[in-house]
């Protein structure tokens, strides 16, 4: 066990160095950022002392390593553009990101799973049927049109919710239920396919032949097995919502971390854009070594293998 | 073959998703011969005209109505379509051949390359795709061709996992083994006795690819990061459309729309396929 999550753990570093890495390189290639933070007609002296100043003169090798030793104590350099230190400014958009994924997920798991959970139970019904069109409409959806319905039906005709903004519960509403859509689509497919396959196993006939109470076998046999596969999926999903839902934040003005990095690219604000991707890295990979744990703890037969 | 269209015409799912699929396709194909408007020009008479089965006064006769400049939406989706499915065509087609084959090289020789090559994948993986999207297109210059590259890179991946998956079933069988005690070379084994076996998996990969490439496709445009105006795209039309979204709720309904369609008749087709030859593909 122990073995199993250092060679996981060794895995996730070399991930996130290899992130960071990528990133660095590819933020070199967005153009200079000098022309852009000096005013028009600004003289090439000081162009060249600004250049100094932020370290682009120096050789590319040199940049990445001081880059690097300096990511390893959390330090991205000054944002170009507000003058602070780009992970601050990047931590201070992660609450607004953190309450919408989350809201999110839960939203998601809560209706994908129960409408999994029902298409499984009543084969061939027209709930089965439902639930199963709904879904397959809700993963063929793009999200950021999704979101522009929402606005145009809730905000523009109903009047009901604010088409954006963030602060109240009321701004937090047609973002997370945009978000959810897409969640609880995919929760809800691969719920009920997974729980059809357990259906199928010899233990459950077991269980049911020696007479549990059907609420018990569905619970301590059907559900935990086939919940399985639906925790890694919740598992990638949280992943990539805390890594900021670039389009549904740009679409209702969500100041998450998305929408933030966005902004960076189109301002050349390399310290921001490589502090917000290497955040972004390592939540993602901590995200799949918490799915490793629960998976092991649900099927204690990987525990052995490493 | 016969079988296989059985097989199809059996199922009412994968069906529906082929029809509409030729469906689209065509329309895209013929597009210059349905006598549609010009989907570039403008006509200022007839701006923001509503869609004629509204009732309302629409100059013009816009079957889908007409944008801000007065261009009729329904030939601009058409004309739209032409280029959102050849740039996902080739992304997944060039992702697809990337994939494919380091899914074939992990699989066949395993150790210290395979090892690589996954840990490439991980490291992919913890960029969010779309993130990796936008900055690899901020740097190399919004156009077709990186437009397409983008996709592709963000596409490979699972090709490599799961052909990797499938080789390392493969390696071990008998055909494979004699091939290589009479002396086949590496490259032969790989290219005449692993590649057709894993072509039918990289065609289901490649379907349910294309619809996730499509919906990225109209996130990049979206985001203005796609294709360049005067040219209609399904996600810059959104975009363009989203600012008029309380005085012509068309303009951006209708391209919102037809990616959904489109995505889910390819949704259809791949989810049938991967049923047909193999439901362990299930990822």
């Amino acid at each position: 066990m122990t073995r199993y999550f250092a060679g996981k753990l060794g895995e996730a570093l070399v991930a996130i160095w290899g992130v960071v890495t990528i990133v660095f390189f590819v933020t070199r290639f967005l153009g200079d950022p000098v022309a852009l933070l000096l005013p028009v007609g600004a003289s090439p002296e000081q162009m060249q002392a600004l250049t100094a100043e932020l370290g682009l003169d120096q050789p590319i090798w040199r940049q990445y390593i001081s880059f690097l030793a300096q990511a390893l104590t959390g330090d991205f350099g000054q944002s170009f553009q507000f003058g602070r230190p780009a992970i601050g400014v990047v931590l201070e958009r992660m609450p607004a990101t953190i309450q919408l994924a989350l809201t999110a997920i839960a939203l998601g798991v809560l209706i994908g799973g129960t409408a999994g959970a029902i298409a499984a139970m009543r084969r061939g019904s027209v709930a089965e049927f439902v639930v199963m069109t709904l879904a397959l409409l809700g993963q063929a959806t793009p999200v950021f049109w999704l979101g522009i319905m929402l606005i145009l039906l809730f905000a523009v005709d109903l009047g009901w919710l604010p088409t954006g903004g963030y602060g109240s519960p009321a701004n937090l509403v047609l973002p997370a239920l945009t978000l959810a859509v897409f969640v609880s689509a995919s929760i809800a497919r691969l719920f009920r396919s997974s729980m059809l396959d357990v259906l199928k196993e010899d233990y459950v006939r077991t269980a049911r032949a020696k007479g549990l109470m059907p609420a018990t076998v569905f619970t301590w046999h059907v559900a935990r097995n086939a919940l399985i596969p639906v925790v890694t999926m919740i598992g990638i999903l949280t992943g990539e919502l805390l890594g900021g839902s670039v389009v549904t934040e740009t679409v209702f003005a969500w100041p998450g971390v998305g929408r933030l990095i966005v902004q960076a690219i189109e301002t050349k604000d390399f310290p921001v854009i490589q502090a917000g991707v290497a955040l972004i890295a390592a939540i993602y990979v901590a995200t799949n070594l918490i799915v490793d744990l629960l998976y092991a703890l649900l099927d204690p037969r990987i525990k052995g293998s490493a | 073959m016969a079988d296989f269209l059985r097989a199809l015409l059996r199922s009412r799912t994968g069906l529906l998703g082929v029809v509409l699929l030729t469906l689209f396709i065509g329309a895209a194909i013929l597009a210059p011969l349905l006598g549609l408007p010009d989907p570039v020009r403008s006509d200022l008479r007839g701006r923001f005209a509503p869609p004629t089965w509204t009732g309302l006064f629409s100059p013009g006769a816009h079957p889908l109505g007409a944008d801000q400049l007065g261009r009729d939406i329904l030939s601009r989706l058409i004309y739209g379509s032409q280029i959102t499915l050849s740039v996902a065509t080739c992304a997944v087609v060039l992702g697809g051949i990337v994939g494919v084959f380091l899914g074939i090289v992990a699989g066949y020789f395993g150790g210290v390359v395979d090892r690589i090559l996954m840990r490439l994948v991980d490291i992919q993986l913890a960029i969010p795709l779309m993130l990796l999207a936008l900055l690899v297109v901020a740097a190399l210059g919004p156009n077709l061709t990186n437009l397409v590259i983008v996709l592709a890179v963000t596409s490979w991946i699972r090709y490599a996992r799961i052909i990797r998956g499938q080789v390392l079933a493969l390696r071990s069988r008998e055909f494979v083994q004699s091939a290589r005690a009479i002396g086949a070379s590496t490259w032969r084994i790989m290219l005449r006795h692993i590649l057709p076996n894993v072509l039918t998996p990289a065609l289901v990969v490649a379907t349910l690819e294309l619809a996730r490439v499509i919906i990225m496709d109209a996130a990049l445009s979206f985001l203005g990061l796609g294709v360049q105006p005067p040219d209609a795209s399904w996600g810059r039309m959104l975009a363009e459309g989203r600012v008029y979204i309380s005085t012509a709720w068309w303009i951006v309904t209708f391209p919102g729309l037809a990616i959904l369609l489109t995505v889910l008749s390819v949704n259809l087709l791949g989810d049938w396929l991967r049923d047909y030859f193999d439901p362990k593909l299930r990822t």
